[in-house]
């Protein structure tokens, strides 16, 4: 039988530790130099999370220090990307402090182009600079190593730890270990979840082997939310899922391709296409959302969802496939070589995949498609938990005592967690995680955290819950002859499979073009009660695949939000990313706001509000 | 794409293991060698490739898009601070050599250990500081940003 480990008197536990976690845990370590921080990581620090093949670029870097951009041009610049949902308070507040983390890469060793005429840093794009980021991600784990008491790596976290002494505080969390199955449990003061955003949570366009050939990384496995919202904390913006136009099959990146080879797209006849679905497209939106004749004269940004809206269409209509204009750039041997070393510092599966279909970028243009949705809150969306502010810069519906602090007292998050901060990226979430340290080290500080207290029952009724699939595997495999097919349970896999397909028909995937409604919606959440009770028989052989039995479980909570947020907000806010066909405009007089929920945690019940989404910044630079 | 290890060159010492984010590189209990578990959920994302001593692990691009006879290995030096990349078509028209810097400094040196650097004061504490802010955000003496330095106020236009 497996061990109980507990590690105890822990002032700040980080969950997941990826570039939000990393982050966190080496800022706690200044505001709280006498405190004990641990993380509890899923994998391996080294490598984990998005970033475990590293990046090629910092998406998000103001350039204050050479007279580049305010955090204000950046709010700006999000808010128009999200079609005006985002948490002005929390992006202006990541936008301020972004650039000392970038500088602070820096000077760890993390290689930053420069532009050898400027002498600033190499820009991509107006808020992306150009890295070799192949080590990126073991160069920020470095540092929260040297900031942590103790690191535990491979330990999947599956709940967070309740106070009994004070309702609706946390107390730290338990997971297992997913090598030796032993059961670990952390009590502390605070904790601060890094864990990530979701993959894989609807069905993908990749099939068989290729199944874990997705966008956001396999692992990343929904936790951040089926965390948050296991213990009852608020969540915005849940609707609010992600469509990347990539190129096909490999997923490969396309920011450099755009930005900085100057590549562009035509559709399979070699012409342009997006500008003529524009004037309908502005039918839905209005012109405020959409109006390309400003956007030419003055470079304002057409909205990314907008952008995939018209190459769908333009698909739809027969003139498939969409093509990148790769031929002209790549005749330029540096920008060749750019193109390549783009895939091989974040997604080296592009290079594979053109070194095996004998795809040369320079004489043969690439194709590019639409992918599934994803759930996340750094990159172009901005899903996750409902946050408070910082004091200096949120009105009061935003703001409730401590900096990214969730709606549950004690309970910080950082990166993909955190909700309606979009355009964070890598090095906007590790901002964030360094902001959430400080506040929890403030709020222990202030005496928040006193007389916390966690029962034996919590502890050894969580231990029961989370080593449940393997006892139901050892239960009724025997009653079989051999295989996978039993009456009394099914395997993490076939779970996964049930529930990509279900949020894939019912919730707008890519297989139905993104469209969903009311009435799909409610069969769909209906089907995901259903398939609750199942993931209570959800049967694990072995230690592996009890992580995929309790990342399953993550995932199909987030689905379950996701799902919720989708039939409250009743409008078509982001075509492109999806559409709700019965109500297929963008309707400000009613949805001019940011969506909240609120699962209760003993009865399982959702309660939907909308939240003021309040525009601190004006519309001209 | 999907990692497969060469029978002949793994010795079992189990960095791949260590180091794969899905948790799918495992030592078979007879070969005692590593292998793939659950290729569908591998990302090619290479920790495992670029972490294995011997070069005993290598891809091979899916089955369901990928045609056999392609080849992307690499060699990653933390020591030099580089990482090499050899790009092989299935067709042999090209065979690309790229190399890359993956750190500028001496691994681990320069990152400061903050226990023993000099506490924050109450001031700092006070303020919407982070460590060495504002210093590290302009690399100058200016002050961090505020909604009124910048010429802001809360905005209307909140609709409910
Ligand atoms: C292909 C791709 C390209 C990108 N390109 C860029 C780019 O060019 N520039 C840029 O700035 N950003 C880029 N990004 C975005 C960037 O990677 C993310 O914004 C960022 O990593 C989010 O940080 P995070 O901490 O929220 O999540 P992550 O970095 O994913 O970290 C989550 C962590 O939580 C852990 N975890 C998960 N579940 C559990 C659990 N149950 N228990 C314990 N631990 C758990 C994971 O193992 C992981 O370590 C890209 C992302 C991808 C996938
Ligand atoms: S790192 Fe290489 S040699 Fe070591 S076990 Fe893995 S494949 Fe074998
Ligand atoms: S390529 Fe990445 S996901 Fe695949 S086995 Fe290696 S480390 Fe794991």
């Amino acid at each position: 039988m497996a061990k109980t480990i507990v590690e105890d008197n822990i002032d700040i536990l980080v969950c997941g530790a990826g570039l939000g976690g990393t982050g966190a845990a080496f800022e706690a370590r200044y505001w709280g130099q006498d405190k004990k921080i641990v993380i509890a990581e899923k994998a391996n620090i080294d490598r984990s999370g998005a970033v475990a093949q590293g990046l090629y670029a910092i998406n998000c870097y103001m350039g204050t220090r050479f007279g580049e951009n305010n955090p204000e041009d950046h709010v700006r610049y999000a808010r128009i990307d999200l079609m005006g949902m985002v948490r002005e308070d929390l992006l202006f507040d990541m936008a301020r402090h972004v650039d000392s983390a970038v500088h602070q890469f820096e000077e760890w060793g993390l290689p930053l182009m420069r532009n050898p005429k400027t002498g600033t840093y190499q820009r991509e794009g107006r808020w992306q600079i150009m890295i070799h980021g192949e080590s990126y991600k073991p160069i920020v784990a470095e540092a929260a190593k040297k900031s942590a008491d103790k690191v535990y790596n491979r330990i999947c976290v599956t709940h967070l730890l309740m106070d009994e002494a004070k309702e609706n505080r946390v107390a730290g969390a338990v997971g297992f270990n997913v090598r030796t199955g032993n059961y670990h449990v952390f009590k502390s003061k605070t904790v601060i979840v890094g864990a990530g955003g979701a993959s894989n949570i609807f069905k993908p366009r990749s099939v068989g082997e290729g199944a874990g050939r997705v966008w956001y990384a396999p692992w990343s496995s929904g936790s951040a939310y089926g965390l948050l919202i296991g213990a009852g904390a608020k969540m915005t913006q849940m609707e609010n899922r992600i469509v990347l136009a990539r190129f096909k099959d490999g997923y490969g990146p396309v920011g450099a391709y755009f930005l900085h080879l100057k590549t562009y797209t035509q559709n399979a006849y070699g012409e342009e296409y997006e500008s003529k679905w524009f004037p309908e497209l502005q039918k839905m939106v209005g012109k405020e959302y959409l109006d390309p004749e400003v956007s030419h004269r003055t470079h304002r940004p057409i909205p990314t969802c907008l952008r995939n809206h018209a190459l769908i269409n333009e698909v739809n209509a027969g003139r498939g496939p969409i093509h990148m204009v790769t031929m002209e750039a790549f005749q330029d041997p540096h920008l060749e070589e750019i193109g390549w070393h783009n895939f091989l510092g974040m997604t080296v599966g592009q290079a594979v995949l053109w070194a095996a279909t004998d795809v040369d970028p320079k004489y043969e243009n690439p194709e590019l498609t639409t992918s599934e949705p994803y759930v996340m809150g750094s990159h172009a969306t901005g899903c996750g938990a409902w946050c408070s502010g910082p004091e200096d810069v949120s009105p009061d519906e935003y703001f409730w005592g401590y900096n990214r602090m969730t709606t549950v007292e004690g309970l910080f998050g950082a990166g993909d967690a955190v909700g309606g901060t979009p355009h964070a990226f890598s090095s906007g979430s590790f901002t964030e995680g360094r902001l959430a340290a400080k506040a929890a080290c403030q709020y222990i500080d202030d005496g928040k955290a006193e007389g916390i207290r966690v029962s034996e029952q919590q502890i050894s009724d969580r231990k029961k819950e989370i080593f449940k699939p393997m006892e139901h595997y050892k239960m009724y495999r025997n009653e079989i002859t051999a295989g996978e097919v039993n009456p009394n349970y099914i395997n993490p896999r076939q779970g996964l499979d049930r529930l990509q397909k279900l949020m894939d028909e019912y919730c707008g995937g890519a297989s139905v073009n993104y469209m969903t409604n009311d009435k799909l919606l409610n069969i769909g959440l209906k089907k995901l009660r259903i398939m609750e009770e199942d993931l209570e028989k959800v049967a694990a052989k072995d230690y592996h695949e009890l992580m995929r039995a309790w990342e399953l479980k993550h995932r199909h909570r987030t689905s379950e939000s996701v799902m919720h947020h989708t039939l409250f907000r009743k409008e078509t806010r982001w075509p492109g990313y999806y559409y709700r066909g019965d109500a297929l405009k963008l309707d400000d007089d009613n949805w001019h706001v940011l969506t909240v929920s609120r699962r209760d945690p003993n009865t399982g019940e959702y309660t939907m509000e909308k939240a003021p989404c309040y525009h601190l910044v004006g519309d001209n630079e | 794409m999907p990692t497969f290890v060469y029978m002949t060159r793994c010795d079992g010492c189990g960095h791949c293991v260590d180091i794969c984010p899905s948790d799918i590189m495992h030592i078979d209990s007879v070969t005692r060698r590593a292998y793939n578990i659950e290729p569908n959920m591998c990302w090619e994302c290479y920790s495992c490739v670029k972490a294995c001593p011997q070069h005993a692990i290598d891809c091979r691009g899916y089955a369901d898009f990928a045609p056999l006879g392609h080849s992307v290995r690499v060699h990653r030096d933390e020591e030099k601070g580089v990482i090499a990349w050899r790009i092989k078509f299935r067709n042999g028209k090209k065979d690309m050599d790229l190399l890359a810097p993956i750190t500028t400094k001496p691994w681990g040196k320069h990152i400061p250990k903050l226990s023993e650097v000099a506490g924050p004061t109450k001031e700092q504490r006070d303020s919407q500081l982070l460590y060495n802010e504002p210093k590290y955000i302009r690399m100058d003496d200016d002050g961090i940003h505020t909604l009124e330095k910048a010429g802001l106020k809360m905005k209307a236009g909140v609709y409910y």
